[in-house]
């Protein structure tokens, strides 16, 4: 039974990462940008949820604000700090965004404080017990909604124009622009949906371990690097398997080799691997 | 001096050879290292173990570079296979990996690090000294590198690596070269850093603190020996002398590298030879 308890963490771990890794490969697709300060507003989230929720009483509220706030400081980073820095050579952006999800860290911890905040009230901490498996309603809240989430992102990016434009832009900018999409307002509505995905991604690890801290997105961000790059950088599809696997592995590591090295370094071990022998990724296919 | 003075000397004189050594990797040779922690706590591991083991300062500091270069050069090998950003995440990875393998290392004390190291019997202000005399001869090495022919391959290499190879430069070779001499000098600053310390943790070596390197590297003006020497000196003693910035730390750091890189990108350096020319020409 542990060892179906370890699958259950795994896979709604995993689909946090998913959530949050989607933005950033988008980003990545797009721009050509790692877009590490992508946990910045992941942080974000967690914390507009918490604190809307503690101050409304409602859960629904807390990630609607969420949803709403994230995506205006995700447009906001990519017009104030990327756009001027697209001329450069791809590590300046890189640097800048690590600069600014450092300052951020660090504010979060100067507003709201060393011991982070939690929810006032219990939010739906219940457990249940399947023939032995424990689940949290948490757990089955991330499972559920990263699955929504995806297969809304399909629907939306297969059968609407916006949709469609988009997925244009991201593999052909020139042609795209030449059939009237606008790339400047595809990085925008790019930027808007993966900030309010990663949002939603923090808000529910907010839940999961009642608790936002100032550290919440760091060790997730630098994961989240190592998930785009197994993923084959710029394809979801390839996010959402690294994001489970990666879930998973990270699950049965902590028994099999947390002897001997730390949990979180082991995306990082992975990723070097990876890059040695496919810089281009497992799937091979670095969009155009 | 007293105690103070003597310590925030030293931790500069470190500081000013971590950020001339990353400046030879990142501004000399364009290679982007943001693990720099990782080589400075190898060396500092190697240092600390073989103080306990050996008590010899000078083999201290032999076995410090040894391990830090060998780590570098190894490392340096990433750089042949993938680039600039990547290169950078590379590095990344390497630093969380070498601070989460030490911290599960019983032989290396594991969370609790090394304390006890044995003193080098100079006293805090022969070690200050012994310190300061190790990073002017960096500086100085920073500077016959930059006029030699090699700096001259690095740059080469930095800005183009194409038509650097249509001069006859073997990229790979420079690379693995700035990487090795670079991260020998980080373990060399992890050395001094045991013998000042005489007690060293994982956590000393993070992320966060390749990024603070990065920070004066950047802010200095990347490539410029000279800027990025005030840069570690000035950055270092900041949070010393405004109580603000020494709570605020990060949110400091990271602001100023954000607004240097979008305002400024040449930092302090081409600031300064801006300010000349203008100067000059009024």
């Amino acid at each position: 039974m542990y060892y179906i308890d370890l699958a259950v963490t795994g896979v709604s771990i995993g689909c946090m990462y998913a959530m949050m890794a989607v933005g950033l490969t988008l980003v990545y697709g797009l721009l050509r940008i790692l877009h590490v300060a992508h946990a910045a507003v992941f942080a974000l989230g967690a914390y507009v949820v918490v604190l809307v929720a503690n101050a409304t009483g409602s859960l629904a509220v807390g990630f609607l604000a969420a949803i709403v706030v994230t995506p205006l400081f995700g447009m906001a980073i990519y017009r104030l700090l990327y756009e001027p820095l697209l001329k450069y050579r791809p590590d300046v952006p890189m640097i800048a965004s690590v600069g600014l999800l450092v300052l951020m860290q660090d504010a979060f911890r100067i507003l709201f404080g060393e011991q982070g905040v939690t929810f006032r009230s219990a939010f739906a901490f219940t457990t249940y017990n399947f023939a032995g498996i424990t689940v949290s309603a948490v757990q089955i809240a991330i499972v559920v909604t990263a699955a929504v989430v995806f297969a809304g992102l399909h629907l939306f990016t297969t059968h609407t124009r916006i949709g469609i434009g988009w997925r244009a832009t991201v593999s052909r900018p020139l042609i795209a622009a030449s059939f009237g999409i606008d790339p400047i307002q595809v990085r925008y509505l790019n930027f808007a949906i993966g900030s309010a995905l990663t949002a939603v991604a923090g808000g529910l690890v907010a839940l999961l371990n009642n608790l936002v801290d100032p550290g919440i997105g760091f060790v997730v961000s630098y994961k989240a690097l190592a998930i785009i790059v197994l993923g084959g950088l710029g394809s979801v599809r390839g996010t959402l398997v690294a994001s489970l696997v990666l879930g998973l592995v990270e699950a049965y590591g902590t028994i099999f080799i947390g002897a001997w090295l730390d949990r979180d370094a082991i995306a990082f071990l992975a990723l070097i691997i990876l890059l040695m022998a496919r810089p281009q990724g497992f799937t091979g296919a670095r969009t155009a | 001096m007293s105690a103070y003075e003597i310590s925030i000397v030293s931790v500069v004189g470190i500081n000013v050879i971590l950020a001339v050594s990353l400046n030879m990797i990142s501004g000399f040779c364009g290679q982007i290292s943001l693990g720099h922690g990782a080589f400075f706590g190898a060396g500092a591991y190697a240092a600390a173990l073989a103080m306990v083991g050996v008590g010899s300062v000078a083999l201290a500091i032999c076995v410090a570079i040894v391990a830090a270069s060998l780590l570098g050069i190894v490392v340096g090998f990433a750089s042949l296979r993938v680039r600039t950003d990547f290169l950078a995440v590379t590095t990344i990875g390497v630093n969380f990996l070498f601070i989460g393998f030490v911290r599960k290392q019983a032989w290396l004390g594991g969370e609790m690090g090394i304390s006890n190291v044995p003193a080098t019997g100079l006293g805090g202000a022969g070690n200050m000294i012994m310190i300061l005399l190790f990073a002017c001869a960096t500086i100085g090495l920073s500077f016959y590198i930059s006029r030699s022919w090699m700096g001259f391959a690095f740059r080469a290499v930095g800005e183009d690596e194409g038509a650097a190879a249509t001069l006859g430069i073997n990229s790979g070779a420079y690379k693995l070269a700035a990487f090795g001499i670079g991260t020998a000098l980080a373990g060399l600053a992890g050395a001094l850093y045991t013998f000042f310390t005489q007690f060293i943790t994982a956590d000393a070596f993070d992320f966060i603190f390749s990024v603070m390197l990065m920070a004066m590297v950047v802010i200095g003006g990347i490539g410029s020996t000279w800027g990025v020497v005030v840069a570690a000196v000035g950055l270092t003693l900041l949070p010393e002398a405004i109580r603000f910035v020494n709570d605020y730390r990060l949110l400091v750091f990271g602001g100023l590298l954000v607004l240097v890189i979008r305002i400024a990108p040449g930092g302090l350096a081409a600031m300064t030879r801006g300010a000349l020319l203008h100067v000059r020409r009024t």
